[in-house]
């Protein structure tokens, strides 16, 4: 490989050619590959090979941690900490205390979801080697992308690159690193 | 849902151009100005609270809940059409609610916002509330008492305002990341690159996105009825008769969704029309909220019915004495009245298609919704209070000018936030409209060959020689 780079890019009209192109490329035998789309398209996950994310069992965990610690924390200062009794009802009062848990299972759960959902995707980056092509500003409005990574096992630089030609792209692009 | 003739590209450009090319409109500086003046009243009036305590405000004994209950339950209403919008519609694949969630949302934010200030003012001491309403491990070794309503109403209302900041700006993500990739001018261009995370729009990532966003509303669904579930235990948890009634949560979450449909469509009308948006926010829209706001008001005029019918049934004295006194006997029997015109009366419009496809009057009925709504809460709480058990404590109530300017105030705030919202982020989800496009559609090969092959049938009838128009 002589020139030092990230990946090629392949530039698509639809999001059909996009999601016939994946699938090439996947029958190919190519595994490191992305596409990018202005909006989620389902056929794609299955095109490319995604697996499914690990995320709603954190979700699941995050929201478990919130409801102990939301019975935890009124246990604690209910019964522990500062017992203090009011009209009679005892220590721990079950029924009261199911909104606050309630309310912190949902809170963790959701921050699980979003942070989650960043932090899996390695987000925040604001560097990416692919924004280095200046048609792929159009991945946000209106056009839709492939990329096969060079670091990808099958990666040869003019095998890959006219591969991609054959997939009846509009354009395709080296993506310098 | 989408009319006009769009493709991605210029979906893209025309709601993201509100945002950054379109010059601002004459009228969005008036708006913003008016509103902006509004909001100093809010200035003075917590400034005037801060220096001489509440007791500028007109509560007394027994109304010691006053304006400041009044107005944060019916500004927390107003936020769950908002939530409704984005989660609820979206678990039902309700398609339409794709043009309206985000400004709904934001509406949420901020009518959350408005909500908070005013039990938060109540205290007299908000830099205090630290350890007063979160379980804080102070010095004085002071908890909060967690079998009060009033606790659970603290974390109902910051967890609302937590998961729906996080929705609204999760949604936000792709579409700042198209701002960043369009905008012109350097600052904007790096202000919307780091509040877009660097989002390229990758697969793996709108994989996981997606899974987050449904979850998001997943949970948000439960959240939002658990929400003025809560705060209708701040009044169905006490003993005080009309307060202590078990219709109370499910009426109080369907009157929350009643003002704030009518809060949404205020806002959607001038805006659909000052932003020529009517490509995207349609005559459909509009129905829909229409109706969802027939259904609402409905079930609250149920709510309504069975609070008087509770009252008879109860064969409890103070409970039908409170009944007599708010709707005839008592001295606030108008307000009552004029609840049920403005809640009751008023919508019976929307059965009739003409009301229902006019855009003035669903604006002119959600107006009248809004005030109906804050007399509602203003019923419930002054006519339960002012004639309590005992006749040697009774009082009169009435707010003094700080208690209005503060209530005004809050909706300059509103507006001001509103009108911001409006010209710096995009208000229409551009990502999800893309989604509604036909050419959005991937299509497999089976089908390219159907319509391959009625693409051909149309042609031969066209060629016919046969074939007359």
């Amino acid at each position: 490989m002589e020139k030092n780079i990230y990946g090629i890019l392949a530039e698509f009209d639809t999001p059909t050619q996009l999601v016939d192109a994946a699938r090439q490329v996947r029958d190919a035998g190519y595994t490191k590959t992305d596409a990018f789309s202005p909006f989620p398209l389902h056929e794609i996950d299955e095109a490319l090979g995604i697996k499914r994310s690990i995320l709603p069992y954190l979700v699941f965990c995050g929201a478990v941690t919130g409801l102990l610690t939301g019975i935890g924390l009124q246990v604690f200062v209910h019964y522990i900490d500062y017992p203090l009794n009011v009209g009679g009802r005892p220590y721990v009062s079950i029924p009261s205390f199911v909104p606050p848990a309630y309310e912190l299972t949902i809170l963790f759960a959701g921050f699980t979801a979003v942070f989650g959902m960043l932090f899996l995707n390695g987000l925040p980056r604001p560097y990416h080697p692919v924004f280095n092509v200046e048609r792929f500003a159009l991945a946000t409005r209106e056009k839709f992308f492939l990329i096969i990574e060079a670091e990808d096992p099958k990666f040869d630089y003019e095998e890959t690159r006219s591969f991609m030609e054959s997939l009846d792209p509009q354009e395709v692009f080296d993506v310098d690193e | 849902m989408v009319e006009g003739d769009h493709d991605f590209g210029t979906v893209t450009d025309r709601i993201s151009d509100y945002t950054l090319k379109k010059k601002t409109p004459f009228g969005w500086f008036i708006g913003f100005g008016i509103s902006f003046l509004v909001m100093q009243l809010l200035m003075f009036a917590v400034t005037n609270l801060l220096a001489r305590g509440i007791g500028v405000w007109g509560n007394n004994q027994p109304v010691g809940w006053a304006f400041d209950i009044i107005n944060f339950v019916w500004w927390i209403g107003i936020g769950h059409a908002g939530t409704l919008i984005s989660a609820i519609l979206l678990l039902l694949n309700q398609k339409w609610r794709t043009s309206i969630n985000r400004f709904a949302e934001a509406m949420t934010l901020f009518a959350v916002a408005c909500a908070a200030m005013f039990p938060l003012l109540h205290t007299g001491r908000p830099w205090l509330a630290a350890y007063w309403l979160f379980p804080y491990p102070n010095t004085m070794g002071i908890w909060p008492q967690f079998r009060s309503p009033l606790i659970w109403d603290v974390f109902a209302v910051s967890t609302y305002a937590s998961i729906s900041l996080l929705f609204w700006y999760v949604g936000l993500i792709p579409d700042l990341a198209t701002l960043r990739d369009r905008a012109k001018n350097k600052f904007f261009k790096f202000i919307y690159a780091i509040l877009s995370w660097g989002w390229r729009g990758s697969a793996r990532h709108w994989h996981r996105y997606e899974i987050a966003y449904l979850i998001l509303a997943g949970i948000s669904t439960p959240l939002v009825l658990s929400v003025h579930s809560i705060v209708s235990f701040d009044f169905s948890v006490s003993q005080v008769p009309g307060w202590h009634a078990t219709i109370f949560p499910p009426y109080f979450v369907a009157g929350a969704i009643f003002a704030g449909f009518a809060m949404v469509l205020i806002l959607c009308i001038p805006l659909r029309a000052w932003y020529n948006m009517k490509d995207f926010i349609t005559q459909t829209h509009l129905i829909y909220m229409g109706k969802v706001m027939l259904a609402t008001g409905l079930i609250v005029v149920y709510g309504y019915a069975m609070e008087a019918f509770f009252g008879w049934y109860s064969a409890s004295e103070y409970e039908v004495f409170m009944i007599k006194n708010r709707i005839w006997t008592g001295p606030y029997w108008w307000s009552y009245w004029l609840l049920i015109i403005c809640n009751g009366l008023s919508i019976q419009l929307l059965w009739f298609k003409r009301f229902r496809e006019s855009a003035f009057w669903l604006f002119m009925i959600s107006l009248v919704v809004s005030v109906g709504m804050w007399l509602e809460r203003f019923v419930i709480i002054v006519t339960s209070l002012n004639r309590d058990f005992l006749p040697s404590s009774w009082a009169m109530y009435s707010p003094t000018y700080i208690d209005w300017s503060m209530f005004i105030g809050t909706i300059g705030f509103f507006f001001t936030l509103i009108f911001l919202f409006v010209r710096f982020l995009p208000v229409i989800s551009i990502f999800e409209v893309r989604t509604l496009l036909p050419q959005a559609n991937v299509h497999g090969h089976q089908q390219d060959f159907d319509e391959s092959v009625l693409e051909v049938e149309y042609t031969y009838d066209k060629t016919d020689p046969g074939f007359t128009k």
